[in-house]
């Protein structure tokens, strides 16, 4: 066997497990971190819950120059329903942890899928300090809020000094680890929308190896009925299967108008790969990711819609 | 949970009784190589190799040596001149070993240079800064490849990648397979995984210049060490001395960092400071050398239709990786277990140990013993599904009988007692085996894909490293002692002594139990210390599932050795000759007169002060040594490569139940029970935790745990998110049934019981999975059976639903 | 390359401290190697196996994503801070020594943090819940089936010590609360 001259060093050729040198900036408000990132912009991270930041700085995999800790912030911690434009809104600050944001009732009523989601995520220690923005500004693909933003189309508030713009979440996540955000940018809000109707049922399922691993793939689907059981609106999502979280909304718009059964669900499946790009890595091959994103896309949207028909009623009021 | 007094009659051993270590661990007051805090103590960072195969032609160090806080960097050109290469087991002098490369890198990972600093991270940094010239060399990473002759070498000088290869043949093995009804022949793989403990290996060593002595705290469990330290350093062993009272945070066989501790060793004394390496997790799962075996089996079996076995074939290949150490002798060790608990007249064996260029192969939990089981008992059910016999009945039928005891195999063991068929019957009681075969059948009614698995295995017990002369001629092996210090000081206090460190065993509490029971006195206060290397006697470790048999034989030794001197100190001073006393609680009493006594304090008194009422020739002070060689040992293998290796033999047979979801492939285990013997259990609590921890870790190899390679010999699960080490929803609730054939051949009938659970799981859970897939017709013997393996079968099974029909 | 330093105050087990340090230092360093607290252990350094448990201001998170100059301002108990001030044990620890609930030691303090978290929160949890609560802490001696053995008699054990003092009168609910409450104070 011949030396390959092509050998990929990407499996860590150092095994560095302390970070490197940075400084370190405390901020106390939204304006106060937008100020820093002013100033440092490519040159500094936020470093919010710090779950997925931190260890790749150990790893030395990241290692910005500035190090902005936007954890003692009071207003990216809010979290409320909101009247607005684009109709109800539940808003969560970025700096909301997702332990919180699990264990809110109200959430839970508004947004169901959040909480279904975020009980596949991590373990009570990252979900103690990991947060809704971390997760999205973090971007992995098979990373569960990510995908629950892309699926239900929720805005992303970024702010650079006194600017504030919003980015839907099919703009947002572009890449792993790469967002609409810019560098000198903070996304402070995140806009879920609240499907406000009677018959709405939403599910979440994925398949990891262990549970509280990242997912190989993903999927999670909401639904509304109508009285007869016909779908009338749905949204769906498959995680771990592209360079991005994936809005399946043709899959979905297919599917008004069906009574939602196996056969209807099964045939606009079949096409799914079409609108996914896996990769293969050590534990799932591309071609096992397309047909994971086929079964679990089946059974959330099968889920979703008993989520929808059970009573009594536990959808968003 | 245990009984609160003993199940055997003891008074101590056996019962409910909480250990010595716990408290120390649940308030943190652990002290683990790592709590180890020198002053001026430094630390060491590594230079990894990125190649699996390069010579190193040069380092630049400037930059890194101009870093402020970097005190040194070690290359190997330096290590190497100065000290010997590290022990290899089997005879291959020219496959040398040394911390550091010594200029031609043979894996991804092996350390090149050591960078010392103030801190770790300095360290780290300086580590950045270095610059090595590598020139890219030829590799092979498959252990098929790697053992042609004509294959590129890792050790060039040695001539060939294989480091072992025998052909055993015990019994008419062609006889058997010529007459049998019937044949079969498959091939089964075991992945590369490990025990992968949650300490990393920590080392930290400090020159004593002022005598001469190198102290060492490393989290250490293996034979030999402070021996193989002294060696390679060219130092006497008196000279080393091992601090055995550090805390082992896991280990199961691999915490070997003999290299590790090389390195420190060499630099205090070059650098006359304290050097601290502290294994990082990445530096642990890639240049650590501590993956465990990776094999493959071509395995056959000739047995009649009727079920009887009459003889197998094993063929063994193991990628031991890029060096030697003892990893070749873990293909030895089944030789003690051949046959496994099965009555089978004849078996061929012939194992290769071939190096590849990865990480190192350190020994595991089991000593290769748990792949070869797997192995086993894939063949087992094969059989059954072959003849469409219930396995049960195919292994009854095969299984030694209890009055067949003590039994000879064909190479040469032979095992001390057990009741096989009892322990099955128990463990299937327990497991509910008949709802479990209803349950069964609905779910595969209801369209699930549904199994149980039983398996049926050995733990050979006690090691005596037979497999050492039996591995290669030039070694003459034949003890592997243990021993125990006991001492009753002045106030009455009773102290035992041993000389090896802990990795969670609980041998505080198994010698203070050996000692209460024997003294009769409250074990509670007896103190069990750990001596270092200078002033312990000689121990060979908590290796091979020994410690109950050996340090628990040498601690009831030495005891009764005072016991005897307390008595006749106490027949002298009553007046009546020792057959005429007892010895009760610590006193002695005239036996016919019990109102004639002296009590414990009384006794001890006379022995440490009142010479002029001992009796005549009796030494002075109540202390004693014990030496215990293995039951059984102390000879050499015959030329046919027959050897009694292990003295006891422990039985476990596992039932397990799993559910595979057919669309994801997840397996999902939903009952599991053990039926396990290994005689008189000391304490029950510990016994339980092993075995529950042995399956656990068999879980993960079975399902989840591997080492995976690149071809271009890249280590691809190097960290804790691709490396999948079961958490506690992984593994289910986990039921034990006990049973108890007491070894004549110990001191309480005790056996071996450290590799429990790893050494039937993965055998117990690829029965079940395969049974799950009988009726897709398609079968694994292949681990980790990942989701991504089991979906991959279930789908080329359904594409091919002819055979399902045939099946 | 000069070290960024920081000063860091904090309330480390009930005891004030304040310190300056590499800024870089991960709060499972300045723990260990700062103040010398080496009852919290290292496993991987990258957030999988729970070993570097500690509590923040009362809630279980990885000691090893955390940089130390993040735990300004805030209260950390670690493993140490488990029993009472005198030394006594609190029900889990003294439940997981009844239990065999460990066998190294290594993974021990960061379980006894997670389970302490989860009995806080919940009195009397399932197995289920019991397991999901220690999933994010490895052990490689145990299979977890004697820790979940222990975390259930603790539960057990705080329960019958809050009735069996309620029955006695308010002053002996109160302490005997604390005592079974793992004081972390």
């Amino acid at each position: 066997m011949r030396a390959n001259e092509h050998l990929r060093l990407t499996y860590f050729p150092l095994h560095p497990m302390k970070s490197a040198t940075f400084q370190y900036a405390k901020a106390d408000s939204i304006p106060h971190a937008c100020a820093l990132l002013c100033e440092y912009g490519v040159d500094a991270k936020l470093l919010a819950g710090g779950q997925s930041l931190v260890p790749m700085m150990a790893m030395r995999l990241a290692r910005p120059a500035w190090l902005i800790n936007v954890n003692e912030i009071d207003e990216l911690k809010t979290s409320a329903r909101r009247s607005g434009a684009d109709g109800e809104v539940w808003v969560t600050g970025a700096g909301v942890r997702q332990i919180d944001l699990e264990r809110d009732e109200a959430v839970a009523a508004a947004v169901p899928l959040l909480r279904q989601g975020l009980s596949w995520v991590g373990h009570v220690q990252t979900k103690n300090r990991g947060t809704v923005g971390g997760s999205l500004v973090h971007a992995d693909p098979s990373a569960e809020l990510p995908l629950v933003a892309h699926t239900l189309g929720a805005r992303c508030v970024l702010r650079r000094a006194d600017v504030e713009r919003s980015v839907e979440a099919n703009a947002f996540f572009i890449a792993p680890m790469i967002t609409a955000t810019e560098p000198d940018e903070c996304l402070t809000e995140v806009h879920w929308p609240i499907w406000r109707r009677e018959r709405v049922g939403s599910a979440f399922d994925e398949v990891s190896i262990r549970h509280g691993d990242f997912a190989i793939v993903a999927a999670c689907a909401q639904v509304e009925l109508d009285h007869a059981g016909r779908c009338v609106r749905a949204a769906l999502g498959i995680g771990g299967a592209a360079s991005t979280p994936v809005a399946l909304d043709a899959i979905a718009r297919s599917l008004h108008g069906t009574a939602l059964d196996p056969t209807t669900v099964d045939a606009a499946l079949r096409s799914i790969g079409d609108h996914l790009d896996p990769a293969s890595d050590v534990h799932a091959t591309a071609e096992y990711r397309i047909h994971l994103a086929r079964v679990l896309a089946a059974r959330v949207i099968r889920q979703a819609r008993a989520d929808a028909l059970s009573p009594p009623h536990r959808g968003p009021q | 949970m245990a009984e609160k007094t003993s199940p055997y009659g003891f008074r101590y051993i056996g019962a409910k009784r909480r250990t010595k270590e716990d408290p120390r661990f649940v308030t943190g007051r652990g002290r683990f190589a790592a709590d180890v805090q020198l002053p001026g103590m430094l630390h060491v960072a590594i230079v990894a190799s990125p190649y699996p195969s390069a010579r190193v032609k040069a380092f630049d160090t400037t930059a890194a040596l101009a870093l402020p806080g970097v005190r040194y960097v070690l290359t190997g050109a330096e290590l190497c001149a100065a000290i010997d290469p590290m022990y290899v087991g089997v005879d291959a002098p020219k496959v040398k070993r040394y911390p550091l490369a010594d200029g031609l890198v043979r894996y991804a990972g092996e350390w090149v240079a050591a960078v010392v600093a103030e801190t770790r991270a300095i360290a780290e940094d300086a580590v950045e800064l270095i610059e090595v010239d590598f020139e890219p060399q030829p590799h092979v990473v498959d252990p098929e490849v790697a053992v042609r002759a004509d294959s590129v070498k890792v050790h060039p000088e040695h001539g060939s990648n294989v480091l072992f290869h025998r052909k055993f043949v015990w019994g008419d093995v062609d006889g058997a397979f010529a007459r049998a009804d019937h044949r079969l022949a498959f091939r089964a793989r075991w992945g590369r995984s490990a025990t992968v403990p949650i300490e990393t290996f920590v080392a930290v060593a400090q020159w004593d210049a002022g005598n001469e002595i190198l102290d060492i705290w490393a989290s250490i469990q293996m034979p030999k060490y402070p021996d193989q330290v002294a060696r390679a350093l060219r130092l006497p062993g008196n000279a080393v001395r091992v601090h055995f009272d550090v805390d082992v945070g896991g280990s199961y066989g691999v915490k070997r960092g003999i290299k590790h501790t090389l390195l420190v060793a060499y630099l205090a004394r070059k650098l006359g400071a304290p050097v601290r390496f502290l294994e990082d997790r990445l530096e642990n799962m890639r240049g650590g050398d501590m993956h465990g075996p990776d094999r493959i089996f071509d395995m056959q079996v000739a047995f009649d239709q009727d079920g009887t076995i009459r003889a197998w074939k094993i063929k063994a290949l193991d990628d031991v990786g890029a060096y030697a150490g003892r990893s070749p002798l873990q293909l030895g060790k089944p030789v003690s277990a051949i046959c496994g608990p099965y009555r089978i007249p004849a078996v061929e064996y012939e194992p290769t140990s071939v190096m590849t260029h990865k990480t190192p192969q350190e020994a595991v939990r089991g000593f290769g013993q748990a792949p070869t089981n797997f192995a086993m008992e894939c063949t087992i059910d094969r059989v059954a599904r072959h003849l469409r016999m219930d396995r049960l009945v195919l292994r009854r039928k095969n299984l030694i009988r209890k009055d067949e005891f003590p039994y000879r195999i064909p190479s040469g063991t032979t095992y001390d007692s057990g009741d096989y068929h009892a322990v099955l019957d128990k463990a299937l009681a327990a497991a509910n085996y008949d709802e479990l075969l209803h349950r069964r059948d609905e779910a595969r009614r209801a369209g699930r894909l549904a199994g149980i698995g039983v398996s049926t295995c050995l733990e050979p017990s006690g090691g005596n490293s037979s497999f050492e002369p039996l591995f290669n001629p030039k070694n003459e092996t034949t003890t592997w002692m243990d021993s125990c210090l006991v001492r009753v000081d002045l106030t009455g206090a009773i102290t035992g002594v041993f000389g090896t460190s802990s990795a969670g065993q609980g041998h505080q509490t198994l010698v203070a139990t050996v000692l209460g029971e024997v003294f009769e006195r409250d074990p509670a206060g007896i103190r069990v210390i750990h001596a270092d290397s200078l002033n312990a006697l000689p121990s060979n470790s908590p290796v091979g599932s020994r410690m109950a048999i050996m340090l628990g034989g040498a601690a009831a030794g030495a005891a009764r050795q005072i016991k005897e001197t307390l008595i006749a100190i106490g027949a002298h001073n009553l007046g009546v000759g020792v057959d005429g006393v007892t010895y009760r609680d610590g006193d002695v009493f005239a036996t016919i007169h019990p109102e004639k006594r002296l009590t414990w304090d009384q006794l001890v008194e006379i022995a440490h002060r009142k010479y002029h009422r001992m009796p005549p020739g009796v030494e002075p002070g109540l202390q004693a040594k014990f030496v215990w060689e293995v039951p059984t040992g102390g000879t050499m293998p015959t030329e046919d490569g027959q050897v009694q290796m292990y003295p006891c033999y422990s039985f476990e047979s596992h039932v397990v139940y799993v559910e595979i979801d057919p669309d994801t492939g997840k397996p999902v285990l939903q009952r599991y029970v053990v039926g396990h013997d290994c005689g008189v259990m000391i304490n029950p609590d510990i016994v339980h935790g092993m075995t529950y921890g042995g399956v656990a870790h068999g879980i993960g190899a079975a399902l989840y745990e591997k080492f995976a390679f690149s071809d271009d010999g890249q280590l691809l699960s190097g960290t804790f998110m691709d490396y999948l080490i079961p958490s506690a929803l992984e593994v289910p609730e986990i039921r034990i049934v006990d049973h108890c054939t007491p070894s004549p051949l110990t001191t309480f009938g005790q056996k071996g019981s450290g590799e429990a659970g790893y050494l039937g799981g993965p055998a117990a859970i690829a029965c079940a999975i395969n049974d799950a897939l009988d009726p897709l017709g398609t079968e694994i013997a292949e681990t980790p059976m990942s989701h991504l393996a089991l979906w991959t079968l279930i789908r080329d099974a359904r594409v091919k639903p002819q055979l399902k029909d045939a099946a | 390359m000069n070290e960024p330093t920081s000063t860091v105050s904090m309330t480390v087990n009930g005891a004030s401290v304040q310190r300056e340090i590499a800024t870089r230092l991960s709060l499972v360093d300045f723990l260990r190697e700062t103040l010398r607290l080496t009852g919290t252990h290292v496993g991987c350094e990258h957030g999988i196996c729970g070993a570097c448990s500690v509590l923040l201001d009362g809630d279980p998170v990885r000691a090893c994503l955390m940089f130390a100059v993040q735990a300004d301002g805030h209260a950390i108990t670690t493993v140490e801070g488990l029993a009472a001030p005198d030394g006594t044990m609190s029900v889990l620890q003294d439940s997981f020594c009844e239990t065999h609930g460990l066998q190294c030691g290594y993974c021990t303090p960061g379980m006894l943090i997670a389970a302490h978290a989860l009995l806080e929160q919940n009195a009397r949890p399932s197995t289920g819940q019991i397991r999901d609560a220690i999933s994010g802490n490895l052990c490689r001696c145990t299979g977890y089936q004697q820790i979940v053995d222990a975390i259930q008699l603790a539960a057990q054990r705080r329960g019958d010590a809050v009735s069996l003092a309620a029955q006695r009168g308010g002053d002996a609910v109160s302490i005997a609360a604390q005592r079974a409450g793992d004081a972390t104070r």
